[in-house]
């Protein structure tokens, strides 16, 4: 059983016990301990279920690569599930319980699974998709919803704060091992600006579990040492609890710091008295990026590698060195390499049993397998496992020999199994932004190409890797090669590194790894099913078998057809088995099946840190009208419109939304209504040539708009099809006010640019967007103008500001330019003021307007009235795929001009179909049928394929009070032509609705309301 | 996240400051041109796995448009220049083609 021993864990303050929830149990650790350490401290060997068996597992690893023990953390709004227990540091009051198992850990329904296994192979789910259907619907999708899904989400809020932050530095190092220390160490003397971040909470890495020496003492001294020389530079940032989690172009690196995941205050009341946020993520431009992470061990495959208990050697040694806690009290040793030997024997120095080593090779003489043999270990060479006994937890090993089909020799009683398929270098950043790999036959792993690394934007490689990422498992290699990149990073941006000695670092030397993929070599398909190569996924060596068997040679497709490392572990432990199986399996090498693609992050981040400060409020500011406050508060019914809110209706005396559009409608053509116009866009454009551009951009000619006047105009894209449109004033000789629609300022202005900066440069025109500069206020209906006169100050009258004029002056003391445009067909004046006194323009219509039955307007009621008047709305009657034309808009596009904007494209042979859907009005039968809107009419004929025949569709659909009808705009085949007929609407409901087609201008044909 | 030097402020901008529109230097084909000539302008677009000039806005910056060298494979940029012009400038290619001996030069 896992237990706590008396001697050993650096990293533990003994003196502190920390109090903690697991699975409804008080369990006690030490300060120091991370989650995982403190659990099998207290004999909690059990952790979790996996995906899709539900398979008991245990802790396989002690860092980041763990695949097994993910737990929910913490309760209510600090609630997080799928958190890593070996990076889980322990504090008091830390609850955490185990995922994917129902109802309990030690008694799972979805175990269920298990059984049924051989029903679950490669690709089952791709197999099942398909047929039987029945099975699918009724028997597999209810059974494995419920079993399925990693975690829970949280149901509240996250109440916690997370921020970005940004750094630009000469020198990115990622990993705080002793190849990252002495590479900052170098880059730093060198005068690099240098950003050194480490994962976990402590530094130094393996060489500090491992027993190496630098210059004749522990590594831990050097790494003390070197760590204050590194704080003494002030050109040097050195952050710990801080993971490289990306890599990506021109040097661009996210870095995710946890900076108080591991204080217990935050646990109770979220620490008021602490400033930080709770996670970080740094955006970081590096000049040059260092990745100094390490390896991590591969697990062996034999059959039942996952029972609690198997563990990964190196994690042993971890959680005996660092934590003081062992797995078992009798520990079998299975390896290829002499690395493990490392764990063997200090198993023995803590007084725990190591019954054998069984070491697949047919020789171990080095120094190591000389030294465990030496203190009494037994080791067995060409030796492995059959497999392991035990269900919950290991009870002993059969063992067989490697070379053949697994028959059993003996079988030995242990408690723990410590496994070391030997170390893969951590490529992972390297990778992500394109850098190459070799496979190193010696040494059996994937290591960098440091002829092929991710380039700059000058074409050099920004990437450097160094020590065991790079490839060296010696103490010695690994400092000799830091150092040197550490230098060549810092000479690369720029600065002259400093001659220094390297330190003489030692490790015992270790004889060569033999790759062992599968243990052993011959297993049968029996031993294949129950030997797994994804511990999260339940991917067993059987499925890639068969997944080759079926055709799948690419890894990428094995991958996706078999789900290998596409769990949240990403294949760290899984991967190079699996491709080593698949590459077996199809009869080629390694290097020539290759790796799946690494992708960012390297581990799971929060999504928290992935939004930084960008919610709630901030998530999108919200552009305001100068009248934003007033209608806030005078019963505005907001509704987004663009970046802007926009009222849809005013809402009085608890009347409902419908009721409110109705009257407001009413109102205004009756009395007089008052509309927030400022969302609409302005552009200044100016110069000796505005004419001529704007001639370009709109379909109509605006080059003979007289100086005081105001034209209605289109915008098309190049393709032929409406884009914007809005009324154009002209307000001097050489300048124009476009007025664009409410969502289309900037989209507009930036078009505009964009031809007068690439296309016609050398014509004289400036734009400006003014959009903000200015309040624009609608006084709409039969009162309008006696509103404006009671108002006072310029002439409004027919005679001074006729239809589709403007002028500039004054209105109650207020600078004003009335512009007397409708797009309600009532009497009208779209008045713009300084946005600065816009509130007290409001303000003043409102009180002027008080006798004459003035009332704020909302969208709702401007798209009604502007729909019974049979004018158009970009987004609703437009598409994208809609030209002028389409809309019986052909009076407003130029016949005399040389070229405009989509002119040339609407020439196009489908552009002048004449069986192109074109507008008309559409008048239920039934007076009070409001068409839904985007129905389909339909001809009552079928398609070749099956489907009803469409004729056309509804852009635009409403009740229209003033006429007490429903009223609704459409694209009709031949529409114009059928004034009259009665067309079909099917409904989804399964109705159908009869409409008459009629012309779109259902309101005062003659414009009588608007011209007075 | 790419880093483009704007020839107009200078700024070495991320690419989150820049938006990017596809290929450069496109003629315009408007009224009177023909079909093929029409399809060639609004639809037809390089694709190479290599060098390629394409057209940027400094859109959070200083706004103006300017026209970029790249390596599509690598992400080399092998210069930035203002978008004032019909094709790329002579020291441009020269240094592009010193770089990239088997580039085939610019063409339209
Ligand atoms: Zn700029």
């Amino acid at each position: 059983m896992s237990t706590r021993i008396q001697t050993g864990g650096r990293h533990l303050d003994r003196s502190k016990q920390v109090h903690f929830n697991w699975a409804g149990k008080q369990l006690t650790g030490y300060g120091g301990d991370t989650l995982a350490s403190a659990l099998l401290a207290n004999g909690e060997l059990l952790v979790g279920r996996s995906f899709k068996y539900h398979r008991a597992r245990g802790l396989i690893a002690s860092g980041a690569e763990e695949p097994n023990a993910l737990v929910g953390l913490g309760t209510g709004a600090k609630f997080e599930p799928n958190q890593r227990a070996t990076t889980t540091e322990l504090f008091d009051g830390l609850v955490a319980k185990p995922q994917n198992a129902w109802p309990s850990l030690a008694f799972d329904v979805g175990a269920i699974n298990k059984m049924m296994s051989r029903f679950f192979p490669a690709g089952f789910y791709y197999k099942t998709f398909i047929h039987p259907r029945f099975a699918w619907k009724h028997l597999f999708e209810p059974i494995i919803r419920k079993a399925a899904g990693l975690g829970a989400a949280p149901t509240e809020k996250d109440v916690d704060r997370y921020e970005y932050f940004y750094a630009h530095v000469d020198v990115l190092i990622i990993g705080g091992g002793i190849a990252g220390l002495a590479s900052a160490l170098a880059a730093g003397q060198a005068g690099a600006s240098v950003l050194l971040v480490e994962q976990t909470a402590h530094f130094g890495g393996r060489a500090v579990v491992d027993g190496v020496d630098i210059d004749d003492e522990p590594a831990e001294i050097w790494v003390e040492e070197t760590l204050a020389a590194l704080r003494e530079m002030p050109n040097v940032t050195i952050r710990n609890r801080t993971m490289g989690a990306g890599v990506y172009d021109h040097g661009y690196a996210t870095v995710y710091e946890r900076i108080n995941d591991h204080l217990p205050e935050m646990i109770t009341d979220h620490a008021p008295n602490m400033d930080a946020p709770r996670h970080r993520l740094w955006r970081v431009r590096a000049g040059r990026i260092v990745t100094a992470t390490g390896a991590i061990e591969r697990p062996l495959s034999f059959a039942g590698n996952d029972i609690p208990g198997v563990m990964l050697a190196g994690a042993v040694r971890d959680y005996l060195v660092n934590y003081g806690a062992s797995v078992g009290d009798r520990v079998v040793i299975a390896t290829n390499n002499d690395d493990a030997y490392r764990s063997a024997i200090a198993l023995v120095e803590a007084g725990l049993d190591v019954p054998v080593i069984l070491d697949a090779r047919t020789t171990a003489d080095g120094e190591l397998p000389t030294l465990a043999r030496e203190i009494g270990i037994r080791v067995e060479t060409g030796k492995a496992i059959s497999s392991v006994k035990g269900n919950k937890h290991v009870t002993g090993v059969g063992i067989c020999s490697q070379a053949g089909e697994g028959a059993e020799l003996e079988e030995i009683k242990c408690d723990a199994v410590a496994m070391s398929g030997g170390w893969s270098p951590v490529v992972h950043l390297w990778s992500h932004c394109g850098g190459k790999l070799n496979w190193d036959a010696d040494q059996s792993m994937f290591r960098p190409d440091p002829n092929r690394p991710p380039l700059g934007y000058d074409g050099a490689g920004f990437v450097h890797v160094a020590g065991t990422a790079n490839g060296y498992l010696d103490a010695a290699g690994v400092m000799e090669d830091a150092i040197k990149i550490g230098k060549l990073a810092a000479k690369e941006t720029g600065h002259k590194p400093k001659a220094t000695k390297v330190p003489s670092t030692f490790s015992a030397p270790e004889n060569p790894i033999e790759p062992i993929w599968q243990m052993p070599q011959g297993m049968s398909r029996k031993l294949q099913m129950k030997t797994f190569l994804d511990y999260q996924n339940d991917v067993k060596v059987s499925d890639v078998r068969l997944a080759a068997q079926e055709g799948y040679q690419s890894v990428e497709h094995t991958k996706r057809y078999t789900t290998l490392g596409m769990a949240t572990d990403q294949g760290k432990l899984s991967n190079i088995n699996g491709l080593a199986i698949l590459a077996d399996s199809l009869n080629a090498e390694i290097p020539a099946v290759g790796t799946t693609t690494f992708r960012p992050p390297y581990q799971p981040i929060s999504m928290g840190a992935i939004a930084g400060d960008a919610r709630g409020e901030l998530f999108k500011p919200i552009r305001q009208s100068p009248m934003h406050h007033w209608i806030d508060t005078n019963g505005g019914f907001w509704e987004p419109v663009a970046d802007w809110r926009r009222p849809y209706c005013f809402q009085q005396n608890g009347e409902s939304v419908g009721d409110a559009v109705t009257r407001e409608i009413l109102n205004t053509r009756q009395n007089v209504g008052l509309l927030d116009a400022s969302t609409l866009g302005k552009i200044i454009v100016k110069g000796p040539d505005a004419g001529k551009f704007l001639d370009m951009m709109y379909t109509n000619m605006m080059s003979t708009l007289k100086v005081g006047r105001c034209r209605y105009g289109l915008m098309c894209t190049e393709n032929g099809f409406l884009s914007d449109d809005g009324v154009v004033a002209r307000i001097d000789d050489e300048t124009f006010l476009c007025h664009t629609t409410s969502g289309g300022s900037d989209r507009i202005h930036a078009w505009m640019e964009e031809w007068l900066q690439t296309e016609w440069w050398d014509w004289n025109v400036y734009t400006a967007n003014v959009t903000e500069q200015y309040a624009q206020i609608a006084v709409v209906g039969p009162n309008a103008r006696k509103v404006l006169e009671k108002i006072g100050g310029m002439d409004v009258s027919a005679d001074a500001l006729p239809f589709m004029a403007f002028k500039d002056g004054e209105l109650g003391g207020i600078k004003a330019r009335p512009y007397r445009i409708s797009f309600s067909g009532e009497l009208s004046y779209e008045i713009a003021v300084p946005a600065s006194q816009g509130q007290a323009f409001w303000d003043m219509c409102m009180e002027a307007g008080a006798e004459f039955g003035i009332q704020p307007y909302g969208t709702e009621c401007l798209h009604v009235m502007r729909a019974e008047k049979g004018f158009i709305m970009i987004g609703d009657e437009t598409d994208g795929t809609v030209i002028p034309q389409d809309l019986g808009l052909s009076w407003a596009v130029s016949k005399k001009k040389d070229d405009f904007l989509g002119k040339r494209a609407q020439q196009r042979s489908h552009m002048v179909d004449p069986k192109r859907w074109r507008l008309v009005g559409l008048k239920s039968v039934e007076p009070n049928e409001v068409i839904p809107d985007g129905a389909y009419a339909i001809d009552g004929t079928v398609r070749d394929n099956g489907v009803k025949h469409m004729i056309g569709r509804i852009t635009s659909s409403y009740f229209s009070p003033t006429l007490n009808h429903a009223i609704a705009m459409g694209l009709v085949e031949n529409g114009p032509e059928r004034m009259g007929d009665i067309i079909d609407f099917p409904t989804t409901d399964g109705r159908v609705i009869k409409a008459e087609i009629c012309d779109p201008v259902f309101l005062d044909p003659e414009g009588t309301r608007q011209n007075v | 996240m790419l880093i483009l030097t704007c020839p107009n402020c200078g700024i070495a901008a991320d690419e989150t400051e820049l938006h990017a529109d596809g290929q450069a230097h496109i003629t315009r084909h408007g009224a009177g041109a023909s079909d093929d000539d029409l399809e060639e302008y609004l639809f037809m677009r390089n694709n190479p796995k290599g060098v390629h000039f394409e057209r940027w806005r400094h859109v959070y910056g200083c706004g103006k448009w300017f026209h970029a060298a790249r390596c599509t494979m690598t992400l080399e940029v092998f210069g930035t220049y203002p978008a004032q012009t019909l094709e790329p400038p002579k020291d441009l290619v020269a240094k592009i083609k010193k770089k990239r001996p088997d580039w085939e030069g610019f063409v339209k």
